[in-house]
């Protein structure tokens, strides 16, 4: 057993957190650190940083233009992104079609979408879910059905993450009725340009816009735009699912809402006291952050195995539902820290200078009901627990 | 022993019911809870003539209720409709009045809105800690410091603010257009505003209103509480509602064990909450109220997290939209718990009992 980083490794992580500290732009960390969301343009501005130093595609090989890390430095590379406030990369593109496209796409899809990905020319978004087709991913119902050297789509697919920044889009289709519903699904690129296509932003809980509902009527899409072959999707969609799950405990991002939460809970006040010192709150951010302080090993031990395996195995479904429930409950500490400061709406203040709890933490209560969100996504943490349930317990 | 509710209470919890579901639809509630002025005041002046603010009164102060119960009825059915109309400002006001003595019409016929103003930044809660001072000017008296989180002051023409008077908490009234106010909307709908005192004229009321302003917080726990069940209960019907209608994996999910057991142990909880209220409604006048409303609030904060996050959880992605209904009682049931005392404020309360 030896849990510290070997010398290289620390070297690593040096260089990374000095390439961070220089080039990491103020506005972009500030945005992260309060927490009310990313512009376009910044999201594209730190990508484009990132591609400059080789750094985008971490997952990807070397000979698609990957920095060829081991899982450790890539999980020492977020780490520190974390640490410096730097926002997630958006992962559509990067580690969702990329690593579909390197396994399964022709070799023209290869060499014209891939550098398009990493330049940012094509920014990419999900079809995957429909509003009849959630957990029940391969019940889903959109069609594409073949006409010469067509396909044309027709259906609606929902949850699209940041579709309004997209111009293309990859979907599952239904191109077959017969057998298993898992046996006619295909996997296919769409540019958003085409017509007959419509996008609807979903407002959510606390207001804000980052999901989508997408629309397909009569939409003509090239035959040769198909990802595989015709009905064999699933597998592509299950091959993709494991990359999605890339840091999916998200340590990092709870470790930036523990140090929110005790900074925070130092400066305001209950009974005349720092909130800190109350040890109802205490024993609050002590239970978060000793299941925190499980979660870094439990994820390195992980990652260790997937190191030596070659790829994540069923029980990192631990990571996803333990891993967000941690995030989730530090959240919740954030917003409880503020007591009655946590009640403004942002935005609809009559006067936007006054000031209520500390610096960044206006949108405490509004992160938290945004954070709901992660333990349904990606497979909620009931399928996750279905996952486990098949593999490792083998019942 | 009865738990049944008497005849004018059954009246009036059908009333506010009908007229709520029929002029208060949820597209209605969305739209006036979240733009200015937070609330609509053609419907609050229609609340007021049934009856909704005379009920939170005794007899003998003008109103035709004013007991535990007469406030649990009220409010309840506001939960019921995620009601965003400043009702609890007019519960703890018609309490301060009511010691203080002094004309409660105009704030039973709904024709004067009053806020109540306790809470400051660094001292949530708990009016001990209070930093806003009064200090006796001409005939009157002038107020300083900042009071936050003023639930209804967006609205109001009349403040009641508590401030520290020889080393007391006192009671004065603060006319709206004397003070400076910031005004917003909340997170779950609804307005407040910030009270900015800077040597504003005000009128005092009570010297020494301890004792006043605990009894207005034991009364607006109750009312929060109250409303909290009827949150509960319409965020769990829903729930239930969507399990036996959406389908997945050929089923209605509300076949699947893990969601019926979980839809289960909400229920239990808001059985729970739902005594408690009980408790806290029959025992509101009497000596032990302040113990009752700290374990009720302490309860119910716990309750309604969980029924609020289970209901989104067992929902999925549907209850995380502004469109769907739950995704409103969720954030209610959720910021409820930052008002007058938050869960374990309360169980602290609880806690000092204990050395007594």
């Amino acid at each position: 057993m030896e849990l510290s980083y070997s010398e290289e490794e620390r070297a690593f992580q040096q260089e990374v957190r000095e390439w961070l500290a220089d080039n990491l732009p103020a506005d972009i960390a500030e945005a992260g650190r309060a927490g009310d969301g990313l512009t376009k343009e910044m999201m594209e501005r730190w990508h484009a940083l990132l591609n400059s130093k080789g750094w985008l595609a971490t997952t990807w090989p070397v000979e698609f233009g990957g920095p060829g890390w081991t899982p450790v430095e890539r999980h020492i590379f977020e780490e520190e992104c974390c640490r410096a406030y730097a926002p997630r990369i958006v992962p559509f593109g990067l580690s969702m079609l990329g690593p579909v496209l390197q396994a399964f796409g022709s070799k023209e899809q290869q060499d014209h979408y891939l550098p398009r990905i990493l330049s940012g020319d094509d920014w990419w978004c999900q079809g995957y879910s429909e509003p009849g087709a959630g957990s029940d991913l391969a019940s889903l119902k959109t069609r594409a059905v073949r006409e010469g050297d067509h396909y044309v789509i027709n259906g609606q697919k929902t949850w699209t993450t940041l579709g309004q920044h997209a111009n293309k889009i990859f979907c599952l289709v239904r191109t077959s009725t017969e057998g298993k519903p898992q046996e006619g699904i295909s996997f296919i690129l769409v540019d958003l340009d085409t017509p007959g296509i419509e996008m609807r932003p979903i407002k959510l809980i606390e207001g804000g816009h980052e999901v989508n509902e997408v629309f397909f009527t009569d939409v003509k899409v090239p035959a040769e735009n198909l990802v595989g072959e015709e009905n064999k999707g699933w597998t592509i969609a299950k091959y993709l699912l494991t990359h999605e799950r890339t840091n999916i405990a998200g340590v990092g991002f709870s470790m930036q809402a523990l140090e929110e939460v005790k900074a925070l809970a130092r400066k305001v006040k209950r009974g005349g006291r720092p909130l800190i010192e109350n040890p109802l709150f205490a024993a609050r951010i002590a239970r978060a952050e000793i299941q925190l302080e499980a979660m870094k090993i439990t994820n390195l031990r992980m990652l260790f195995q997937a190191q030596s395996q070659g790829a994540p195995g069923p029980e990192t479904s631990i990571l996803k539902i333990k891993g967000t429930v941690i995030h989730q409950e530090l959240r919740d500490l954030a917003r409880r820290a503020l007591g009655p400061a946590a009640a403004p709406f942002p935005g609809h203040v009559s006067d936007g200078n006054i000031v209520f709890g500390p610096p960044d933490t206006a949108h405490n209560a509004a992160r938290y009901f945004n954070n709901r969100k992660t333990s349904i996504f990606g497979g909620s943490n009931e399928i996750q627990r279905n996952i486990l349930t098949k593999t490792m317990l083998e019942m | 022993m009865d738990f049944t509710l008497t005849d004018d209470r059954r009246m009036l919890k059908d009333t506010l019911s009908r007229y709520l579901s029929d002029k208060y639809g949820m597209e209605h509630r969305n739209k006036v809870a979240y733009e200015t002025p937070y609330h609509d005041p053609a419907k609050w002046a229609e609340l007021a003539e049934l009856g909704a603010l005379f009920a939170l009164a005794p007899e003998d102060k003008g109103g035709f209720g004013g007991q535990g119960f007469d406030i649990s009825v009220v409010f309840e059915e506001l939960g019921r409709a995620l009601c965003p109309e400043p009702v609890l400002g007019s519960l703890m006001a018609a309490r301060l009045l009511g010691a203080a003595g002094g004309d409660m019409e105009p704030l039973l016929s709904g024709e004067v809105i009053h806020a109540v103003a306790v809470d400051e930044l660094d001292a949530p809660y708990d009016p001990a800690d209070m930093a806003a001072t009064a200090e006796a000017k001409g005939d009157g008296h002038v107020l300083s410091g900042r009071k936050t989180a003023v639930y209804g002051g967006q609205a109001a023409q009349v403040f009641l603010v508590a401030a520290m008077l020889n080393g007391k908490p006192a009671l004065f009234e603060v006319q709206a257009g004397d003070a400076q106010t910031v005004t917003y909307g909340m997170m779950d709908g609804g307005g407040a505003a910030e009270l900015m005192l800077d040597a504003t004229p005000a009128k005092l009321l009570m010297a020494d209103a301890g004792d006043a302003l605990a009894d207005a917080q034991n009364a607006g726990v109750l009312a929060l509480c109250s409303e909290a069940v009827g949150l509960m209960e319409v965020t769990h019907a829903i729930t239930v509602d969507y399990m036996k209608q959406r389908k997945q994996f050929g089923v209605p999910i509300g076949k699947f064990q893990v969601l019926q057991h979980r839809a289960v142990d909400m229920l239990t909880e808001i059985e729970q909450a739902r005594s408690m209220v009980i408790k806290l409604a029959s025992e509101l006048d009497g000596p032990e109220a302040g113990r009752f409303a700290a374990m009720t609030k302490a309860l119910i904060g716990e309750a309604a997290r969980l029924v609020a996050e289970e209901a989104i959880q067992m929902h999925g992605g549907i209850a995380m939209t502004w469109e769907y209904p739950v995704s409103h009682y969720a954030k209610r049931l959720v910021m409820l718990d930052h008002q007058l005392g938050d869960t374990d404020h309360h169980l602290g309360r609880v806690i000092e009992g204990y050395a007594a």
